[in-house]
């Protein structure tokens, strides 16, 4: 039976097992207590043991009908005559949009899959959402993407967010490089948006010389949802990919929480500062790249681009050093977590200070330590927004003394995706302390304006 | 032939076969929304708030079949946009979807259950949200949120039919919608998201009255519970209606319960009306095939030279003017579905929702609107119609739009071969209604898998008890007895939305002003105002307790109450201490009573002696003959017989 009883246990399963049903089926529940209720059987997604049947009546709704021993199930109809029916009685298709985009040579744009679903639908006896990848899929969809560009799709890999690792990041690195090889104009990168921002920058520093803009995009809200961000976003991005004159890698996501704009950001300088909302990501320290306003297909230039489109050759320095930490700093912090990651062959190791970038003077042995074994020690700022700047107090002075290297106004994560990369690439201890400190993909601002930092509601 | 006009009085509901299912839709007064912290209660536009704005578009989304919400999808694809106002006060992240909802509402499960006890329902084990697809933007979602809690049921009318109840659901109410600008809709979110309960009754109504009989007995069911919403706007009905060979039909957005009825005879007659134009169509030979088999004509040179301006607008802004024949249609076309409402407007209703044109002109009104008798001699010899057979629609508009709008034309006139198509449809001020959308599918529901099913658990059950509302008739001894009305006055307060007020004031008030006066504010005064064009809904709560306090404290007389109340219903900023004030009801102090009576009883001091208390009455005439609209005549009253007595002890 396995996954057809999705969800089921004891009683419940055992009388569905009895009845031969399976989730999809039609069936009927009597019960001793004279109480009938007929439906389709739903899967059960809650982890209680209880007694219970879900099941889609009639009239759309699920409901949990409690069983016990004495309880009779029957099969009324199969999954697959439910569905033939369905498919019977199904009016025609209806495309999304009425016109076509007309015949002529659009760029050429790739929209690369890593997981989750930026265009899905969803399976309506169970609710379950499933991924819709294939260009037609996108292209059914979110038709208005065809009508910027020529659009090419794959699936690389379909993981959550969360599960992403930095040899994924190598997998992406490889795929972009070789679209961008095939005479890609743009790619497009679909991604969860947890670790979306990691992934950015990653790309920002493997991809040493870029011809063609690289936009990665995620939903806040799933796309099976008429509220999606999804199509908003990914329109946002096709724009970016197909018409940017920049040639970077930037995360396009809502500007505010309204469908009005989405923003470019660099990938080196974007942050997920939310847990939900649409306009979660935010450049921090730093400006946006662009504004994009997809009903109007119109790229609005925020600043003065890194590079631009088609100034360079495509240059791929791939490869993350896996033996790098990213640790936040805390009241008390034990200096042995520094230990166990120096014991531990670690070559890396990116700090999450305070302040303009301290750590209880309890650690300072232990980084003097780290830093005789030839292990990279970053400085940077829990409070994400300024500069590290060790000089201004004794414990800032001690810590450079022991070989810390202050990040800049780099954020911490892609402190942590930098030294990985030039760990991968260089063995000189002293040659990766040097890179830390050098701008290499716009990660670093060395002017903070006034305006940057936001105003909080008071 | 069939009849151009109809008599809504000659049309016996029962004879037509009608059955009508109710939809109650009653926010509940609960602590929080259903699905987040934010209060329950709604702004104030006026009094200036703290508000944040955002816009936002609603994709239709496909079934796994390829279905899509065909009304939804042409809203989107006209561009149209949702204006969203979160006022802070009572809107959060949740409104505004950017924000997964919390877990359900406790206390509204809790009531809904109450209800559904009361309602002889079987309460579910399990509760599901689930996710309705609703994309005209009132919901920030593009869903509304909504579970069963119970099934089955019923509930007894004071007649004594017995109406059984399908559903019992609780779901989110939507957001307000404020005003339409252009492509944009502007919605208020703070109703967004108070739970309602939904109660479905099975379609046993068999009658206009029953429907209004029971939605007012469900109505008073949910306020017995003392925990809904009352006042405008928080109880709406839709109804489900067919007749005998019709089809169940959809009617949203009943908000007057007084209407009810007429809206259900109103839908009957039109059924029965497609119907017979139905039988009129067969009679007359014509076929399906025939009707969607007519091709449709440009006839834009006809009106060259037309002096029709809604065609002229047209033409000028690079539309045209295209025509389709009916065959065999002449005369029904103008003839009434619903007073004032002809089968022709049923047309023109399909003609704008599937060609967003303006609407259309037919042979049955023509010539008419501009159009000369000349331009339609055309048609009739350029379509090869004929006249007092045949009828044709004519739609100016931009090319695609017209075709399209004819297109549905032909299909809706095609279907009046078959009888009535499955509709849901609006309901107007008037009774009648308007073609809305085709009915949606069962296929726009999905399961809410951002709120984990529910148990209901024993615990549960067992605080929902404690909240399942008394019987009516329960309700009415209690009132007897405790307050003393009357059992005719006790039975009219219960179905008065202000009964839980009643129950109040009698509660603090009653040993000055007596319960049953209190009631009769209720179930006399203010409704005999109403009946006189007096706006009662502007009196607030409030106000009936100031009236009631100031009559308590001997400061407002019985008599100035209905123009205090009239005053307040004009003034409703105002309080009722201004109320007297501004109409000069003068507070005649008790000392300056006593004394005037005391001269009163002096000046027939003999006539008192001799007759004692039984010229009590001709001393309260005198007295009142001055005080009359100033104090209360039970106060006046109680002096005299006070004063009276004093002198008869005198003489003892």
């Amino acid at each position: 039976m396995g996954l057809s009883l999705e969800g089921y246990t004891g009683i419940a399963r055992s009388l569905l097992e009895k009845a031969g049903a399976k989730v999809g089926d039609y069936i009927r529940i009597r019960r001793s207590d004279g109480r009938e209720f007929k439906g389709v059987l739903m899967p059960r997604y809650s982890i209680s043991s209880r007694p219970i049947i879900v099941v889609k009546l009639d009239n759309g709704y699920n409901v949990g009908v409690r069983v016990d021993e004495s309880t009779v199930v029957e099969v009324i109809k199969t999954k697959e005559a439910l569905l033939e029916e369905a498919r019977q009685g199904a009016p025609a298709v209806i495309p999304l949009l009425e016109e076509a985009p007309s015949g002529e040579r659009k760029p050429r744009v790739v929209i690369l899959g890593t997981g989750g679903t930026i265009a899905s639908r969803i399976e309506y006896e169970t609710g379950a959402v499933k991924p819709a990848f294939s260009a037609r899929d996108i292209l059914d969809a979110v038709p208005e993407v065809g009508f910027i560009a020529d659009i090419e799709a794959d699936v690389i890999m379909n993981i959550l967010s969360e599960n992403m690792r930095p040899d994924l990041w190598e997998k992406i690195v490889d795929a972009v490089a070789k679209r961008i090889s095939e005479g890609a104009d743009g790619v497009v990168i679909a991604h969860g948006t947890d670790t979306m921002a990691y992934t950015a920058a990653a790309l920002s520093f493997a991809l040493r010389g870029l011809p063609v803009p690289v936009a990665l995009v995620g939903a806040q809200r799933s796309s099976d949802r008429p509220s999606s961000d999804a199509a908003f976003n990914l329109i946002s991005a096709v724009l970016v990919a197909a018409k940017a004159p920049f040639a970077e890698v930037t995360v396009v996501m809502h500007g505010t929480i309204s469908d009005t704009y989405a923003l470019a950001h660099r990938g080196t300088k974007v942050r997920k500062m939310h847990t939900s909302r649409r306009d979660a990501f935010q450049s921090i320290n730093s400006r946006p790249l662009a504004k994009i306003y997809p009903f109007e297909k119109r790229i609005e230039l925020l600043r003065q681009a890194l590079r631009r489109r088609g100034e360079q050759e495509l240059e791929v320095s791939n490869g993350f050093e896996k033996k790098v930490a990213l640790i936040k700093y805390y009241p008390g912090m034990d200096p042995e977590i520094i230990d166990f990651l120096v014991d531990r062959g670690y070559r890396g190791i990116v700090i999450e200070g305070t302040g303009l970038g301290h750590v209880g003077e309890q650690l300072i042995d232990s980084l003097q330590r780290a830093y005789e074994n030839e292990v990279v020690v970053v400085m940077t700022s829990q409070t994400l927004f300024g500069r590290i700047n060790m000089n201004v107090y004794i414990t800032g002075r001690k810590l450079l003394s022991v070989g810390v290297v202050p990040g800049e106004d780099m954020l911490p994560e892609t402190a942590f995706v930098k030294l990985s990369w030039i760990l991968a690439h260089t063995d000189s201890f002293e040659e990766a302390r040097r890179l830390v400190r050098e701008n290499l993909a716009g990660e670093i601002e060395y002017r903070h304006t006034i305006d940057l930092y936001p105003r909080w509601p008071h | 032939m069939i009849e151009q006009k109809i008599d809504p009085s000659k049309y016996d509901p029962r004879e037509l076969g009608l059955k009508v299912g109710l939809e109650i839709h009653q926010q509940l007064d609960t602590r929080h929304k259903l699905f987040c912290g934010c209060p329950t209660e709604l702004i104030h536009e006026e009094q200036g708030h703290e508000i944040d704005e955002f816009i936002r578009q609603l994709r239709p989304t496909r079934s796994e079949l390829g279905e899509v919400d065909i009304a939804a999808l042409f809203e989107w694809r006209k561009g149209r946009l949702y204006h969203y106002h979160a006022p802070r006060e009572s809107t959060c992240l949740v409104e505004a979807d950017e924000e997964p909802p919390h877990e359900l509402n406790r206390e509204a499960l809790i009531i809904g259950l109450a209800v559904a006890l009361a309602l002889k329902a079987s309460p579910v084990d399990e509760v599901y949200v689930m996710r309705k697809i609703v994309i005209d933007g009132s919901n920030t979602t593009g869903f509304q949120r909504t579970a069963i809690i119970a099934l089955g049921g019923e509930i007894e009318l004071p007649s004594g039919k017995v109406v059984g109840i399908q559903t019992i659901a609780i779901e989110e109410d939507a957001a307000r919608k404020i005003r339409e600008q252009g492509k944009y809709t502007h919605y208020m979110l703070d109703r967004l998201g108070v739970p309602l309960i939904e109660i479905s009754t099975a379609p046993d109504i068999e009658t206009p009255e029953e429907a209004y009989e029971t939605a007012l007995t469900i109505g008073q069911l949910l306020r017995l519970t003392k925990r809904v919403k009352r006042g405008i706007g928080t109880i709406r009905q839709d109804l489900n209606v067919s007749i005998r060979g019709g089809v169940k039909t959809e009617i949203k957005g009943v908000q007057r319960l007084d209407l009810l009825p007429k809206i259900v005879l109103y839908e009957a007659i039109r059924q029965k009306r497609l119907l017979e134009i139905r039988d009129e169509l067969v009679r007359r030979g014509v076929r399906e095939e025939d009707v969607l088999g007519q091709e449709i004509v440009d006839v834009t040179t006809v009106f060259e030279k037309t002096r029709s301006k809604i065609i002229r607008k047209a033409l000028r802004s690079g539309g045209k003017v295209l025509a389709v024949k009916l065959p065999g249609f002449a005369k029904l076309l103008g003839a009434e579905v619903q007073p004032g409402r002809r089968f022709g407007t049923e047309l023109a209703d399909y003609a704008r929702f599937w060609g967003g044109v303006g609407g259309l002109f037919h042979t049955d009104e023509l010539p008419n609107y501009g159009i000369s008798e000349e331009e339609v001699n055309k048609l009739y010899s350029v379509l090869g119609a004929r006249k007092e057979v045949d009828a044709i629609v004519i739609v100016a508009d931009r090319e695609t739009n017209a075709r399209k709008a004819l297109r549905a034309v032909l299909e809706r006139a095609a279907y009046a071969l078959k009888g009535v198509p499955k509709e849901t449809r609006a309901a107007k001020e008037d009774g009648t209604t308007r073609f809305m959308r085709p009915q949606p599918g069962s296929a726009r529901m999905y399961p809410e898998t951002d709120i984990p099913p529910i148990e209901v658990t024993e615990e549960l059950l067992s605080e929902a008890r404690k909240l399942v509302p008394p019987k009516p008739q329960e309700k009415i001894k209690v009132l007897v007895e405790k307050y003393g009305l009357s059992t005719e006055l006790a039975k009219q307060i219960i179905r008065d939305v202000r009964l839980d007020l009643f129950e109040e004031l009698a509660e603090k008030y009653g040993s000055e002003v007596s319960p049953s006066y209190i009631a009769s504010i209720f179930t006399n005064i203010l409704r005999s105002l109403s009946r006189e064009g007096v706006n009662v809904e502007n009196i607030h709560d409030y106000h009936i307790e100031e009236l009631v306090d100031a009559i308590a404290k001997g400061r407002l007389p019985k008599d100035a109450v209905p123009d205090v109340l009239s005053y307040i219903a004009k003034n409703p900023e105002k309080h009722v201490a201004d109320a007297i004030k501004e109409l000069g009801i003068t507070v005649v102090d008790r000392e300056a009573i006593e004394k005037m009576i005391e001269e009163i009883i002096a000046s027939m001091i003999d006539e008192v002696k001799e007759k004692g208390l039984r010229a009590m009455n001709k001393v309260m005439g005198r007295a009142m003959a001055q005080l009359r609209g100033r104090v209360d005549g039970r106060v006046v009253a109680d002096i005299v017989r006070r004063k009276i007595e004093e002198v008869i002890g005198e003489k003892q």
